[in-house]
């Protein structure tokens, strides 16, 4: 079948499987950002914000994502426009291998948006359905409290 | 002692230099590269433990329009050879096909379909029908040797070692010095216990995964997920009879390792579907079959004898390790070498040693290289029996530690007698700050606040337990690395190496390691590596030889460059050689200050006189391998009602040299802490009783997450190791050592109970607990 998703606010059309899963469509259309860890929706490599909710996107169909606002993690900064979340994760030295960290940018982004000052248990709650096997999550919080206090000094500029 | 502050880049926190792109997801792994008609391709595994194929039938599969070819032992080479990426001629036996007739575990290869789409392949593998003639599987290693074999079709191995497949033994090692029995007879205290760790997989976030496709100029290239794309070339070269000419191996960013892709399990495959259909291939693993297929942590039995005098010296010490290999021998032999090797060597004061040790075959998942190699399993032993001689003895654990381990300035005969496949190589220690990591360490845990006090806390009870360890900087005698380097028109430099980043940030620290030879700035460096075409040799990724290894080759060459420089900036500055030397990015006459900047000398021997192109490539090898040292504590509270067990602080304190770039170096010790503990607590292979894996995915396989985390703490301990560079040791694999002892220790220290099996879950625990509590009732009436 055929239909329009916007990916990081750019309508586009893809022709895909009626079963296929969102994660297999957005990958075999490019956005490659989007990893794939486990396809059983228990690591959060494949996280997308779809309307505002983070979503495995393993685990959703990619046919009821239609005409959705799907962001990835190129949605909220990019290499050469990079969002403080990212920032503070090179920073923090939160990224080994990277190959979770598409993910825990977006759940970051996500857990600031809701609330924008969370302690560490709130940060660990909230990254629970996000796996990294390589840094212990040390520094993958201690970037998440980075990135906290950076955009609540009102530093939003690079939204 | 140490250099800091001398130091430009070296020591300093520089960001990953490839974080940014992978926070941005620009970064590629081998999954995000797609090529024009790529075929899909799929394996289908053995549902039996031990069995002969008396039919395959492939042809439903066949007929599925999509299908493009099948592979199975039916119509491949059948060459023995090991999928263990290891260097040439590798001590692990040759006993894999590709593909076999007989199939010795539940997840042992049986075809590999290639299909049009994934969803056609999935389709094909549902109509493989398989015949089995079952063998009788043999699933405890203790009755392995007296099982029929698994092996028995000439598989063999390669080195002269003991290798005796018609027992089912794929290795045996070791060494007796001095008189261990008679002395352990006549000391005031022998423990003597029997210890067994479990399997576990690496969980590198990223699957397996292979693409191969033909260039435009014929040859084969494969991108791979792998940590060692040199061994790749060669291992797919001589199972595929391709000259290594013919054959390109690039690895680009990667999703951890951890031993797990030091194996050549999806390289041949892929090459294989493409040199006979002409297509690009690509083969990307399931999380599922990650667990059933792929390599473990090899399971072990170690019976520790250690005795002891009254005053607390250590008078011999028997290890001996009965190891599981599974179905395969991959690192069978060096692994269980190093069980020994990378313990035993740290109480040198001990004169009589004996390390006995063998690998089984079983009919369950096959063991391989897996952080810590061997050395984790060893020291879950050492670590616990130590703790309980001191308690015998009524002894600070800690002083038995400071006072007999290993010293710089000393040797261990350990060094000499046992090496990985061969003899190993004498050298004496020439950097151990181990006392100060004990020291520090202990102070940071607040040791003598808790240890022995079984604080309360409601129903809970608090302890602390320690271990001490140390690993290897590299394989002395055995590791190469090499790099290359040149001179760009603006004074930048290309660094090319062959090392392997797995994301532990070596493109980053030999970066720093070559700008601070060269006087300048790590981003005037630019950094390819792992690619078998574009970088020189190198082993890749494993056995902590980077920073060690190839760190060395990049100062080396970078000493050469800048030789070079000297001589083309003084021809510049019309001065002696002598006369200069290297600042900020310049060559600077030391008399006069005057100054040619590396942007103006490129351009100088680029374009002017004498024209050349300022460039080098060096490698290197080593003749020793300065271990890391490290001490670890913790903190524990425990339910002793219901066997629950909260980690509350896990503290390392390590010697790894001077620190290239200690934000990363921490990196490495929290990830391996926390990977140790969740493999000493939560992580575990559920078999079913026909030695299938029951628990093949996250949720039933239980990582660590961020919930489940306690303080982390790491201290960097003051110390410098002249052979390295800058001061440096390796630091990859030593922290995932201590986890296990260290908090079996800090059970022991809450609750008084000894867990000798791991992993330590709460059933266990209460147990334990429960058991003793009976003991002691029993005891009273
Ligand atoms: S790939 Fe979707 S949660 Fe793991
Ligand atoms: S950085 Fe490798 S999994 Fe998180």
């Amino acid at each position: 079948m055929n239909g329009t998703f916007i990916v990081n606010k750019v309508a586009c059309n893809f022709s895909f499987n009626p079963t296929a899963r969102l994660l297999t469509v957005l990958r075999d259309n490019g956005f490659t950002e989007v990893k794939q860890g486990c396809q059983e929706g228990l690591c959060g490599a494949c996280l997308v914000i779809i309307d505002q909710q983070l979503v495995n996107s393993c685990q959703v169909l990619a046919a009821s994502c239609l005409q959705k606002q799907i962001t990835t993690v190129k949605g909220i900064g990019t290499l050469h426009h990079p969002h403080i979340i990212q920032e503070a994760f090179v920073e923090a030295g939160a990224v080994q291998c990277g190959f979770c960290t598409p993910g825990m940018v977006l759940a970051t982004y996500n857990l600031l948006n809701q609330i924008p000052q969370p302690s560490e248990e709130q940060i660990k709650q909230f990254l629970d359905g996000n796996l990294c096997r390589c840094t212990g999550y040390v520094k993958i919080i201690n970037a998440v409290k980075i990135a906290a206090r950076r955009l609540n000094q009102g530093n939003h500029g690079k939204n | 002692m140490a250099k800091t502050d001398c130091f430009k880049s070296v020591g300093k926190n520089i960001p990953k230099i490839d974080s940014l792109g992978l926070s941005t997801g620009e970064e590629k792994f081998t999954d995000d590269f797609c090529f024009p008609r790529q075929i899909y391709c799929k394996l289908v595994y053995s549902s039996s433990p031990f069995a002969k194929i008396i039919n395959l039938d492939l042809s439903g599969a066949e007929k599925l329009s999509g299908v493009v070819e099948i592979l199975s032992y039916k119509n491949t080479p059948s060459l023995f050879h090991t999928t263990a990426g290891q260097g040439f001629p590798e001590p692990s036996p040759y006993d894999t096909k590709l593909f076999d007739q007989t199939v010795r575990f539940v997840g042992d290869r049986i075809a590999l379909i290639a299909a049009e789409n994934p969803v056609i392949a999935e389709l094909a593998a549902r109509k493989i029908k398989i015949e089995y003639q079952e063998f009788t599987p043999v699933f405890n290693p203790q009755q392995s040797t007296s099982s029929p074999p698994l092996h028995f079709q000439g598989e063999h191995a390669v080195i002269p070692v003991p290798y005796l497949p018609e027992k089912n033994i794929a290795a045996k090692v070791g060494f007796e010095i001095g008189a261990v029995d008679s002395v352990l007879k006549n000391s005031d205290l022998v423990i003597n216990k029997i210890y067994q760790t479990h399997y576990a997989s690496h969980c590198a976030l990223e699957p397996h995964s292979a693409i191969s496709y033909f260039d435009s100029r014929g040859r084969l290239v494969i991108i791979s997920s792998t940590q060692v794309p040199f061994h790749a070339r060669r291992i797919v070269s001589q199972i595929l009879d391709l000259p290594v000419k013919f054959i390109r191996v690039i690895k680009p960013r990667i999703g951890g390792g951890f031993g797990g892709k030091q194996e050549i399990l999806l390289e041949p495959l892929v090459a294989l579907i493409t040199l006979r259909t002409k297509r690009p291939a690509r083969l990307v693993l399931s999380r599922e079959e990650v667990f059933i297929s792929t390599r473990t942590r090899h399971p072990m039995e170690i019976e520790l004898s250690v005795g002891a005098d009254k005053q607390g010296s250590l008078t011999a010490i028997s290890m001996k390790a009965l190891m599981n290999t599974g179905a395969y021998g991959s690192h069978a032999l060096t692994v269980l070498s190093n069980t020994g090797s990378k313990t035993l060597p740290l109480f040198n004061k001990i004169k009589n040693i004996r390390f006995h040790a063998h690998s089984v075959y079983t009919n369950l998942p096959v063991g391989g290289a897996y952080r810590g190699y061997g050395a984790t399993q060893g020291y879950f032993a050492l670590g616990q029996q130590i703790d309980i001689l001191a308690r015998e003895l009524k002894v600070d654990v800690l002083e038995i530690y400071k006072q007999q381990h290993i010293k710089s300035g000393e040797t261990s005969p350990v060094f000499e007698v046992l090496g990985e496949g061969k003899e190993g190589t004498s050298q004496n220690i020439t950097s151990c700050q181990l006392t100060e990591c004990i020291d520090q360490g202990s102070q940071k845990i607040d040791w003598y606040g808790k240890r022995d006090k079984r604080i309360k806390n409601g129903h809970w009870v608090r302890g602390v337990g320690m271990a001490a360890g140390m690993q290897g900087s590299g394989i002395p005698r055995v590791d190469l690395a090499s790099a290359y380097i040149k001179i760009n028109d603006d004074g930048s430099f290309n660094l090319n190496i062959g090392a392997t980043d797995l994301g532990t940030g070596s493109d980053t620290i030999l970066a720093q390691i070559a700008a601070e030879t060269l006087h300048t700035d790590p981003s005037q460096l630019i950094v390819l590596s792992s690619d078998t075409d574009t970088t020189p040799f190198d082993v890749g990724a494993y056995a902590s030889s980077t920073t060690y290894i190839s760190g060395n080759a990049v100062r080396k060459c970078a000493e050469k460059i800048k030789t070079k420089l000297i001589t083309a900036g003084a021809e510049l500055l019309q001065v002696q050689p002598q006369q200069v030397s290297l600042e900020n990015q310049a060559v600077v006459c030391r008399k006069d200050k005057r100054r040619c900047s590396y942007e103006e000398i490129a351009r100088y021997s680029l374009y002017s006189e004498n024209q050349h192109q300022i460039q080098a490539t060096t490698s290197n090898f080593s003749n020793q391998s300065p271990p890391p040292f490290i001490a670890q504590f913790a903190e524990v509270e425990i339910n002793p009602f219901t066997g629950e067990l909260k980690l509350l602080n896990f503290v390392s304190a390590v010697d790894c040299g001077q620190p290239i770039n200690p934000l990363l170096v921490e990196g490495q010790v929290e990830g391996a802490v926390v990977n140790g503990i969740s493999y000493a607590l939560t992580e575990q292979y559920k078999f079913s009783s026909a030695g299938r894996m029951q628990n093949a995915n996250f949720k039933y396989y239980h990582l660590f997450r961020t919930p489940d985390l306690c303080k982390v703490k790491t201290i960097i301990v003051n110390s410098y190791e002249q052979s390295g560079p800058f001061g440096a040791k390796s630091i990859g694999e030593i922290a995932i050592n201590g986890p296990m002892p260290a908090i079996a220790n800090a059970i022991f220290d809450a609750v008084g109970i000894r867990l000798y099996q791991s992993p330590f879950t709460p059933e266990k625990i209460y147990q334990a607990i429960h058991c003793c509590h009976k003991e002691l009732t029993e005891r009273r009436q």
